[in-house]
């Protein structure tokens, strides 16, 4: 595949602060691709830096193999969608749609046309000639989707655009801005702090923190082999266990000893992180004698609908809080309750092993 | 890497057409600024450091202001004066600001407009009115028991009319800002009701009155109408510049004169600003707006004080109006609109109410064009950052320059033998930008305001859709912030129709302004023709708001359906 936009080396700071530390990526022709990270991690800065809104310190920028660095947003061949939506008050729906069209002097029967073709596709025909205070949130959302989408630019910017909308749209919302990327095939960057709307939209993710970017892949990679402690705390819940090598195949966490996976080149007293998904805590089929089976105290059960978040404590060591899901089936079947002393297994291959050092984000 | 080195890779944006546009616009807007604020203020600085012959003398002309007596004097005079007026206006304003936001009386829009009447007539007006009640031939003359109303006691009451609605505007707007939460706190609490207003409402509204006093304060010092017409023998300040240049030449003395004068304004300004960002300070973002409950017996006698006062100002307006249509007092009182003949007592008859109407609507239209438009630059502009943070700077600079001492700065500014512009002496033109600088700041906080509630994001959607900036400044910011932009056209035909102070250095033979029209027919004793044109002047502001707010009704409620939900 070749990639649409490039992104080599960029750096922008604000005084003493790096908003963008030696920034590199690609996106590839076609694809949806979400910046993901905490809010100041740079990620609305790299977007703006890509349109031309900001000017980058250093670095250089190129779309659709057009080297863009030196030209101003109006050269650039992009539509962008604000959190704000950014409408025009005082323009009606076909108005704010065909606002970039009539600067290029198209005939007036020609812009109608698109108009009318636009909002079809974002799913708005009856209302053009409504103002944007009229709309609903969603409505707007829309709109502001088809004027950036007017002109066929062959890429798409979307900073925050849910953000603003309420749960329920948005998760309806997310589902159509993906099928319409999908449809129009156009190279799409999404700009987002919910890690949710990541996993569920993108193609790839860009996890991002303090102007760098952490980890880049497919939501499945990046939920499944978080490559540093950073991204498996920030995307989805996980367990963070200060641990240290006991040997081969064997981390210590306090006074737990267990066997663990993916061990490979570390020495035996070297400190790690250790992360474990709650969702990964096995209750079914545990017993004294099989592997890394640990005896806890349940202390909290939260009640979250599908399933209970349970706060553990492992008898051998108090100190220590473990956090896991488990299913109301499980709890209806083995009877979970507060204060009830059960033992879990901790999976071995479940077990993920980060170094000491990226942690630092975290 | 360090700051240093990013900054050297930086990497350079190509320089569009459009950037083109917005740097040249902005070069104009602080070469208009520079020409119109800041050269004229240098020039009187220079001045007042020269002797007659341009040449370089330092502070002696300084040292000579303060050996003669009766400059001296007239410091004492103004300082003085100007206390006594604001320690009798700011208690006056503050319970007629505090009834019309903390209680529930009936009519409050009423009187609000009944005490903002001050705004719409020349500072002078108020004095005629006091000299047709207290004057030589005033029907109420017996009650000063013999003192004569020609010196500090007649400025002092003009000056309190003139500057009641000021002081009423600033108190209305801390009164305002409270936050009901710590009321009910306190209630709650069980506070008797006189210690929630020493711990919660003085202490909140506390910037709001130190601000009320130095504005005016410093609206008394600099003010020249009044003292002009009612000041008798008493000099002051404002009428000392008045009498250095226009009546001995002295220029360079008129220039200390107005120096001095710029101190007191200066440092009410720069405590001014310090106050007001304190003041947003104390409201936090998740305040309650206190809602007065019920209370008759407050309300009653607020209701009462408002009628009282509202009552008063309207009738030193009033009279003014009532004297203008007095055949002759006090001899004939039959009513007439014989002192509306003008021709009798000016030579150019009805000429200077439309020299001040063409003045008016020049300031008004051009001034608003690029007040608002400098703003936007200002606020929404991109590149340049220098040129438009110097822009920022002189379009603040006018609040703190009292109007005669901007006067005196264009007299010697524009007759500056090097100054090409010099042709402009006289017109109507360089009045009509006298004006728009005087008056510069308000405004542009105005429009800087509007612009600020605007969705920072316009502009770069704009580009994104590769329209042009300007495209869209007038296809979509000026349809936004139309009612700021009227609000700014109307504050500038207002005052440019009633200032005095400003244009009394400036007018030419042929276009004599309607405001210093009545100066000269005061002096010239025929006080009922004065009469008549400030009330012309009153007339015509008035109806000019009245349209204003006519049109705001009509054209915001109709025409700009997108406004409404």
């Amino acid at each position: 595949m070749v990639p649409h936009v490039r992104v080599e080396g960029v750096t922008k700071r604000f005084g003493a602060f790096a908003a963008l530390d030696n920034v590199s990526l690609a996106v590839e022709q076609g694809k949806l691709v979400c910046f993901l990270g905490p809010s100041g991690c740079g990620k609305t800065t790299l977007l703006r830096v890509i349109a031309g809104l900001e000017t980058q310190d250093s670095g250089r920028i190129e779309i659709g193999g057009r080297d863009v660095t030196p030209l101003p947003p109006s050269q650039r061949d992009f539509g962008i969608v604000f959190q704000s939506y950014a409408l025009f008050p005082n323009l009606t729906v076909a108005q704010n749609v065909g606002y970039g069209l009539v600067n290029r002097r198209k005939p007036r029967k020609e812009i109608r046309a698109r108009v009318a073709e636009l909002l079809t596709l974002v799913g708005l025909p009856e209302q053009t000639s409504k103002y944007p205070v009229q709309l609903s949130g969603g409505q707007q959302q829309r709109v502001a989707l088809a004027r950036a989408l007017a002109s066929s630019p062959s890429l798409l910017l979307l900073d925050e655009p849910l953000s603003a909308l309420d749960a329920r749209v948005r998760v309806r919302l997310r589902d159509e801005i993906k099928a319409l990327q999908r449809r129009l095939g156009i190279t799409t960057i999404m700009v987002t702090h919910d890690q949710e709307e990541a996993l569920a939209m993108a193609d790839r993710i860009v996890v991002m923190n303090r102007g760098q970017v952490e980890q880049v892949g497919s939501p499945a990679d990046i939920y499944a082999r978080p490559a540093t402690a950073f991204v498996a705390d920030f995307v989805g819940a996980m367990n963070m266990f200060d641990a240290e090598v006991a040997g081969p195949g064997r981390v210590r966490i306090g006074a737990l000893d267990l066997a663990c996976g993916g061990l490979n080149g570390k020495q035996p007293g070297q400190r790690v992180k250790l992360g474990l998904r709650p969702e990964e805590v096995r209750v079914r089929g545990v017993e004294a004698g099989s592997a890394n089976a640990v005896p806890v105290v349940v202390e909290l059960l939260d009640f979250l609908g599908a399933f209970c978040r349970a706060t553990l404590r492992p008898a051998a060591a108090r100190d220590l809080v473990l956090r896991s899901d488990f299913s109301a089936n499980a709890m209806r079947d083995l009877g979970i309750k507060e204060g009830q002393t059960l033992t879990v297994g901790l999976p071995p291959e479940a077990l993920r092993v980060f170094d000491v050092e990226t942690a630092g984000g975290a | 890497m360090t700051y240093a080195a990013t900054v050297v890779t930086q990497e350079t944006r190509r320089i569009t057409a459009e950037d083109v546009v917005m740097r040249v616009a902005i070069v104009a807007l602080v070469a208009f600024l520079m020409l119109a604020i800041a050269l004229p203020l240098a020039t009187l600085l220079s001045k007042s450091f020269q002797d007659s012959t341009g040449r370089f003398v330092g502070l002696a002309n300084y040292v000579r202001y303060f050996a003669t007596p009766s400059l001296v004097a007239s410091l004492w005079n103004s300082f003085w004066v100007a206390i006594v007026a604001t320690v009798i206006v700011v208690p006056l304003a503050f319970l007629y600001a505090y009834g019309l936001t903390r209680t529930r009386m009936r009519a409050k829009g009423f009187f609000l407009a009944l005490a903002l009447l001050p705004l719409f007539a020349p500072s002078l007006l108020s004095a005629i009115s006091f000299i047709y009640i207290f004057g030589n031939q005033g029907f109420l003359k017996t009650w000063l028991f013999g003192a004569s109303v020609y010196g500090p006691i007649g400025i002092i009451l003009a000056q309190v009319f003139y500057c009641f609605p000021h002081a009423m505007m600033i108190l209305i707007t801390a009164l305002a800002l409270a936050d009901g939460r710590l009321y009910e706190a306190a209630e709650a609490m069980g506070t008797p009701r006189w210690r929630v207003f020493l711990t919660v409402t003085l202490p909140g509204v506390r910037y709001g009155l130190i601000s009320a006093m130095f504005v005016v304060f410093t609206l008394v010092v600099t003010d020249f109408g009044i003292a002009k017409v009612i000041g008798g023998q008493f000099n002051v300040l404002a009428t000392d510049a008045y009498k250095q240049v226009i009546g001995q030449q002295n220029f360079e003395m008129g220039a200390v004169v107005g120096f001095v004068l710029l101190v007191p304004a200066v440092v009410a300004f720069a405590l001014d600003r310090q106050i007001q960002r304190r003041q947003v300070a104390l409201l936090s973002a998740r305040a309650v707006p206190l809602e007065p409950r019920v209370n008759p017996l407050k309300d009653t006698a607020f209701l009462f004080y408002c009628v009282v006062l509202g009552g008063l100002v309207a009738a030193v307006l009033g009279v003014a109006v009532w004297g203008s249509f007095i055949t002759y007092w006090p001899y004939n009182l039959t009513l007439s609109l014989k002192n509306y003949n003008f021709a009798e007592f000016e030579s150019n008859g009805f000429g200077p109410y439309f020299a001040s109407l063409h003045m008016a609507a020049i300031a008004a239209i051009f001034g608003t064009a690029i007040i608002f438009s400098g703003a936007y630059l200002i606020e929404k502009g991109q590149g340049f950052a220098s040129g438009r943070a110097l822009a920022q700077l002189l379009a603040m600079l006018p609040m703190a320059v009292p109007g005669l001492v901007l006067g005196l700065g264009y007299v010697f500014f524009i007759n500056a033998k090097w100054n090409p512009l010099g042709f402009l002496y006289g017109t109507i033109v360089l009045l009509a930008i006298n004006c728009i600088a005087h008056f510069y700041t308000t405004a542009h906080i105005t429009a800087a305001t509007a612009l600020k509630q605007i969705d920072n994001e316009f502009e770069a959607v704009s580009a994104s859709l590769k329209v042009p900036f300007y495209r869209t400044f007038a296809r979509v910011t000026v349809p936004i912030c139309m009612p700021a932009i009227f609000d700014i056209a109307i504050y500038m035909f207002v005052n440019a129709l009633t200032t005095v102070s400003a244009v009394i250095f400036l007018y030419g033979a042929s276009n004599k302004l309607a405001s210093i029209s009545i100066v000269h027919m005061d002096e010239a004793g025929a006080t009922a023709a004065a009469a008549a044109m400030a009330t012309l002047i009153v007339l015509t502001a008035l109806t000019a708001k009245l349209l204003h707010l006519l049109l705001d009704r009509l054209v915001f409620g109709k025409l700009q359906a997108w406004r409404r939900r």
